[in-house]
């Protein structure tokens, strides 16, 4: 291949200037100040500081309330990207092919796009209320003896329905737009090909959308382990027994209600760590598969 | 990240906090207080009738969120160089401020070197030492003064034909009987509080050694001992046998299956007295915490929950000397009577208690004595409270264990076990952090 060679010019660095800037600014500049602040013991008001290496991951890493909450995290952020990314599939190919009315069904499908994730747990908590909760309500008329307050399994139900719920319809606008994408002669070929819709979909038109499938994974997966606080937060809050408490959720808890600065930022190095690690992966091995 | 852009705020927050000051001929003193809804309203009148009281100092009360979040605020502020004068702080970060060397002003100091006295004997007897270091001097000034109660649903316990417990074999013997009226007989807000901490005073029970804590921060948990592993077998019995409900760790919660009717007695707060009155459309009645009788044939009491105001260092003498000025107003018997009366929380001074039962306040309503009657209760030993440090993370390991017991995702003793192997784990944490 033939290589070509432009000028150097300095105006091009101006326009990154501003993105370089505010990466500095709200990435780079708080990371190392974590990063500092794991390796040192120091009381909440900063009086008193000591440099301990390691101490900080081996007090707050291992141990059973950390593995269990990763463990979580694992699981929790598994099931909230697989759920939300595969109903909002099911439901963009399913709007996407409605005659009548096709602009209603898709406006009300995007409205939930709108509600910020605090803000949906609160929804959730209601529902799931003990005394006024309609789900709630529903879960135990159905003879499924429900009660997120005392069992690990339905809290941990209650907090992936939510998040995804809340997310689906921001892939659903993604998947939707990646299904218009696609050339309509393309699909055209393929009727005449093949008969059965299913097999259609499942050669032609996901290998298609995949492009759209794996950025929305890279999303889902960063909205799981941290946007997902806010639910967290307004719902369980970890409870019960620490069986629905995510990682980040643990960093805000020692760090933000229990003043342990360098154990909070030990976990958000690790955590750091381990969205860089996946986010790598990520690229390496399942964008290859991918066809642009 | 979330996080992040919390810290930044924060800071912000701060700078802003500390800037708008000094803009007004007044001193300008800085509260920042974790008093929302009504009680936050309440907070927003003693500010303002302070102010129309005087024309020296001015006070600015804000609201900073719940406890914690008014906590991290003012760390944040501090480590800023921008701390506000007066901190609200809650029982369970009390460790962690008086324990940063330097970071406050002792209230006792406060007061006797800007011309208003402090005499510790003023003060009721359970409030006296919970804020105090270990010589007893006050470092903090308790503000919103509370101690779990029990609450019971009138209608309820008549339906069952029973009287409310004294003791905790009283109550085995009446909640078979709330059970059949339609009641579950019990549920409680706050499990690390009521059913750990004021269980240990109540029953005159050390539950941390070097005193509780009190005389060094190396000190090492005893929750893990006979009396409660027999507590929260029996509670976790109760569970099974339909007498008690759990409705999670949130405290409005199981203030709400109250309130709804659904539980026929609640263990909360003498300070929930007000918002009760207001939400409960039943007549109810409070009464003391129960005991075992089987531990202790006389109970002693129990120690304050709530929070008290801390005073950071680093100010001006004219600011402190309008600090005492304050605290000198905020106890002073009749606006005590009033946070008394307007709240619930209990009368922190054995004056501004005088003044109420003058006042024919309890001839009223007797209901809202029995908060102060049971702090005023004979001390023990073990009755003055504790001082650990990460503890709003040692609660977080007694929730734990405690729904591990309830789910029966743990035996009793395992879940202790656990419990006491985390919360050592955190104290020598803070050992080690703060020495």
């Amino acid at each position: 291949m033939k290589r070509v060679q432009f000028e150097r010019s300095t105006v091009p660095y101006f326009f990154v200037a501003p993105q370089i800037a505010i990466i500095a600014v709200f990435f780079l500049w708080p990371a190392g100040q974590a990063i500092y602040q794991s390796f040192l013991l120091e009381d909440a008001f900063g009086i008193s500081s000591q440099f301990v290496w390691f101490r900080n991951y081996e007090d707050t890493i291992l141990n059973y309330a950390w593995l269990q909450s990763a463990g979580f995290t694992v699981v929790f952020s598994s099931l909230v990207t697989f759920f939300s990314l595969a109903i909002a599939l099911l439901l963009a190919v399913k709007a996407n092919e409605v005659l009548h009315g096709s602009s209603s069904y898709k406006t009300m499908l995007m409205w939930a796009y709108a509600v910020a994730p605090p803000v949906a747990g609160l929804m959730g908590n209601l529902m799931f209320n003990p005394f006024i909760g309609d789900l709630y309500a529903a879960m135990n008329a159905m003879g499924w003896d429900f009660n997120q307050k005392l069992d690990a399994f339905d809290a941990g139900f209650v907090v992936i329905l939510i998040s995804v719920w809340k997310q689906v319809s921001v892939n659903f606008i993604f998947f939707l737009s990646g299904l218009q994408g696609i050339p309509k002669g393309v699909m055209e070929a393929a009727t005449l090909d093949c008969r059965s819709p299913t097999k259609r979909f499942w050669t032609i038109t996901f290998p298609l959308l995949a492009p759209t499938t794996f950025f929305l994974m890279v999303i889902n997966i960063t909205y799981a382990f941290f946007e997902t606080f806010g639910i967290i937060d307004t719902t369980t809050r970890g409870a019960p027994g620490g069986a629905t408490n995510t990682l980040v959720y643990k960093v805000y808890t020692d760090g933000f209600l229990g003043a342990d600065l360098g154990g909070s930022s030990a976990q958000s190095v690790i955590l750091m760590l381990m969205v860089l690690a996946l986010t790598v992966f990520q690229f390496r091995f399942i964008e290859r598969k991918v066809h642009y | 990240m979330k996080l992040k852009q919390h810290i930044i705020a924060l800071a912000a927050a701060a700078v802003v906090g500390g800037s708008a000051s000094a803009s007004f001929a007044a001193t300008e003193i800085q509260w920042w207080h974790a008093m929302g809804g009504r009680l936050g309203e309440v907070v927003a009148e003693i500010a303002d009738d302070y102010n129309a009281s005087q024309s020296e100092y001015k006070l600015v009360a804000t609201y900073k969120g719940g406890y914690e979040d008014t906590m991290t605020a003012g760390i944040a502020a501090f480590r800023a160089k921008n701390a506000p004068h007066i901190i609200q702080v809650f029982d369970a970060g009390a460790a962690t401020i008086i324990n940063a060397k330097g970071a406050v002003y002792p209230v006792a100091d406060l007061l006797k070197e800007h011309g208003v006295g402090f005499n510790s004997q003023d003060y009721i007897s359970g409030v006296r030492y919970f804020y105090a270091d270990s010589d007893d001097k006050m470092i903090g000034l308790p503000f919103n003064s509370s101690t779990p109660l029990l609450y019971y649903n009138k209608a309820a316990l008549e339906k069952a034909g029973v009287e409310a417990p004294k003791t905790w074999e009283d109550f085995e013997a009446i909640a078979p009987k709330l059970k059949e009226a339609g009641y579950q007989a019990l549920a409680q807000s706050h499990s690390p509080w009521i059913f750990s901490e004021n269980f240990h005073s109540r029953h005159n029970i050390q539950l941390a050694s070097a005193n509780n804590g009190y005389d060094s921060t190396d000190a090492k948990i005893m929750y893990n001992n006979e009396h409660m592993i027999m507590h929260w077998t029996k509670v976790k019995e109760w569970l099974d046998k339909g007498w008690y409900g759990y409705y999670g760790k949130a405290w409005g919660d199981n203030q709400d299956a109250f309130v709804q009717g659904k539980v026929a007695m609640w263990l909360g707060s003498s300070g929930s007295f007000g918002g009760l009155k207001k939400s409960a459309d039943f007549e109810f009645g409070t009464t003391y915490l129960p005991y075992w009788k089987s531990i202790i044939d006389e109970p002693k009491g129990t120690f304050i929950g709530g929070a008290a105001l801390f005073s950071f260092v680093g100010h001006s003498d004219e600011e402190y000397k309008g600090v005492a000025n304050f605290f000198e107003y905020l106890t002073s018997p009749e606006s005590q009577f009033s946070w008394h009366k307007e709240t619930g929380y209990v009368p922190i001074t054995t004056a501004a208690y005088d003044l109420a039962k003058t006042e024919g306040y309890y001839n009223d309503t007797p209901d809202a004595e029995i908060g102060i009657l049971q702090l005023s209760q004979p001390g023990g030993e073990w009755t003055k409270g504790y001082r650990l440090g990460y503890y709003v993370q040692i609660r977080e390991a007694m929730y734990k264990a405690y729904e591990n017991i309830l789910t029966g995702n743990s035996s009793v003793p395992e879940a202790f076990a656990e419990m006491e192997k985390e919360s050592n784990a955190l104290l020598e944490r803070f050992h080690d952090t703060y020495n």
